[in-house]
């Protein structure tokens, strides 16, 4: 059974398709790249899976199940920018909220999640700045800490939303270490992802979109010259390698 | 020092201050969340969209109970909200203009039913026009005890449902995909503000409640950068605002409440943004001149 199970999936905006008659497996403990050109609906594949935008058509399936019956297997790191940092908190606050989940509705997070928390912030190498103000947190620092919060779900399946987005060169070794980590513990891993140069470094697949799925399968198989060439219409130059 | 004595003992004074105190600690929580989650005009919409519900409550039952009264401002305020947030999630009208639209249609339908009330002849009309600009010292004991019970009902949610809030004032998203209904859980926060204002109108009329919202939590967003306490600092700033505003109010006779208030709350305000010790900016001046007196030093 794989983590994520898709079938003739279609999403229009306003009658405009976003991601159309879209097949698409993702087998389980695999580090997977969705690439695509801006508006390709890369994005709005994550959250159509996640039930935050809703589907004009198709079937989609969490480990063989709808995604509401299945919440507590999913990790979620949104983009960066979808939120205001100048809310008024720190960096711990935001780990913890990975927990409310969990802890369901009213109850207040206590001790044990708060030590939860911490181990997560510790794991993406910022437990010195769990009581700093999230507004004073740089660009990668502040995706570490989104990381955190999802590593908070402890879920068995990830998504995220171009957590290479705007982080330094340190960061982004350590999110890559993040993510093999996790799938060499058996999670599943889907990533938004824009460097094309560096999928095959970091994924073992790939998923090519572009409204359609072009193609899917291992980085050898799939992400071919020509397979780029079709999603990116022969806009891609540093394909000679 | 007997402006202390009559607040305890002075019949008049005490429902002033316990009012707008009251007011102040339930608009000041609820204006945190408006003020994060970029709602702050909603409450300016929503009170003005309150007139026509009170007059037509009036209209209809031909009572001037508070409860009356409170229900047809509630009704009405729950309405103009309801419609802010379908046009807001169904048509492409930005939200700004939704609020325009239905702060302005409302609120002129109120001010024709007002109208259409101070023609008839009727004698038991008089005073629903203080609903404009709030009139603190015509507070009786029944309002401020109503005003009370409804406010801790909803001090009581926020209390309960606080972590939910939270999440949905920072990340809706996220709480989306953790099962959260943030469309139900943003309606509710919003109706809740509606009681904000329904608690208001008495004290700060339709016109000004806004400011009830939006400057307590602005000004106490520049003392902390946790969001529990400042709400708490916004509670107090709201309830110390509204009581030494609505007492100046009283005490200097014949000066509408609201905008007396107001005034205070600008104060609050003003003093924050300079003096705040998380965002003020008095303290990025200090900081520049230190800065530049010891490039000096070190130059020379």
């Amino acid at each position: 059974m794989p983590a994520v199970y898709v079938r003739d999936l279609t999403v229009a905006y306003e009658e405009k398709p976003v991601l159309w008659d879209l097949d698409l497996d993702i087998p389980t403990a695999s580090l997977t790249a969705i690439v695509g050109p801006n508006g390709a609906g890369k994005s709005t594949l994550i959250k159509t899976i996640l039930g935050l935008v809703p589907a004009a058509a198709g079937t989609i399936r969490i480990f063989g199940e709808p995604y509401g019956r299945n919440r507590k297997a999913v990790g979620y790191v949104p983009q960066r920018g979808s939120v205001d940092w100048d809310f008024p908190t720190d960096a711990l606050d935001v780990v913890m909220m990975g927990l409310y989940g969990k802890l369901g509705w009213i109850r207040r997070p206590s001790r044990r999640e708060r030590d939860v928390a911490l181990n997560c912030l510790e794991q993406v190498g910022m437990s010195d700045f769990a009581k700093r103000q999230i507004s004073q947190l740089s660009g990668g620092q502040q995706q570490r800490v989104f990381l955190a919060r999802a590593l908070a779900q402890d879920a068995r399946l990830y998504f995220m939303d171009e957590p290479f987005a705007g982080v330094d060169a340190t960061t982004e070794i350590a999110i890559v270490g993040i993510l093999k980590t996790l799938r060499d513990a058996g999670k599943t891993v889907v990533v938004v992802h824009h460097d094309l140069e560096t999928v095959p470094d970091y994924f073992d697949r790939v998923a090519l979109l572009n409204v359609k799925l072009i193609a899917t399968g291992p980085i050898a198989e799939a992400f071919s010259r020509d397979n780029l060439q079709k999603t990116y219409g022969g806009k891609v130059a540093f394909l000679d390698r | 020092m007997s402006i202390f004595h009559d607040l305890i003992y002075d019949y008049t004074l005490r429902n002033v201050a316990l009012g707008s105190a009251v007011l102040g600690i339930v608009s000041g929580v609820l204006g945190c969340f408006a003020v994060l989650r970029r709602q702050g005009l909603m409450g300016d919409a929503l009170s003005h969209a309150a007139l026509p519900g009170v007059c037509l409550a009036y209209m209809l039952t031909g009572s001037k109970t508070p409860v009356t009264l409170m229900l047809g401002a509630a009704a009405a305020g729950w309405i103009g909200m309801l419609i802010i947030l379908q046009i807001t999630r169904r048509t492409r009208i930005d939200p700004g203009s939704a609020l325009g639209i239905i702060l302005t249609v409302f609120f002129g339908l109120g001010v024709v039913l007002l109208t259409v009330i101070q023609k008839g002849n009727d004698a038991n009309q008089a005073g629903l026009d203080k609903f404009l600009f709030g009139q603190a010292a015509a507070l009786v004991e029944s309002q401020v005890v109503t005003m009370a019970v409804i406010g801790g009902i909803a001090l009581l949610i926020v209390t309960a449902l606080y972590k939910e809030f939270k999440l949905l004032a920072f990340d809706a998203e996220f709480a989306g995909t953790l099962g959260l209904r943030t469309h139900a859980l943003g309606t509710l926060l919003t109706g809740l503000l509606v009681v904000a204002i329904v608690i208001g109108l008495n004290t700060v009329g339709v016109i000004l409640m806004s400011a009830m919202l939006v400057a307590p939590a602005s000004a106490a967003r520049q003392w902390t950068n946790s969001l529990s306490h400042m709400i708490l600092y916004s509670a107090l700033i709201g309830a110390l605002s509204g009581l030494v505003g609505a007492v100046l109010s009283v005490v200097e006779t014949g000066v509408p409440t609201g905008p007396v208030i107001v005034l205070c709350l600008a104060a609050a305000v003003i003093f924050s943004l300079l003096f705040g010790s998380a965002q003020g900016i008095a303290w990025d001046w200090v900081r520049r001149l230190k800065r530049r007196n010891g490039m000096k030093e070190t130059t020379t």
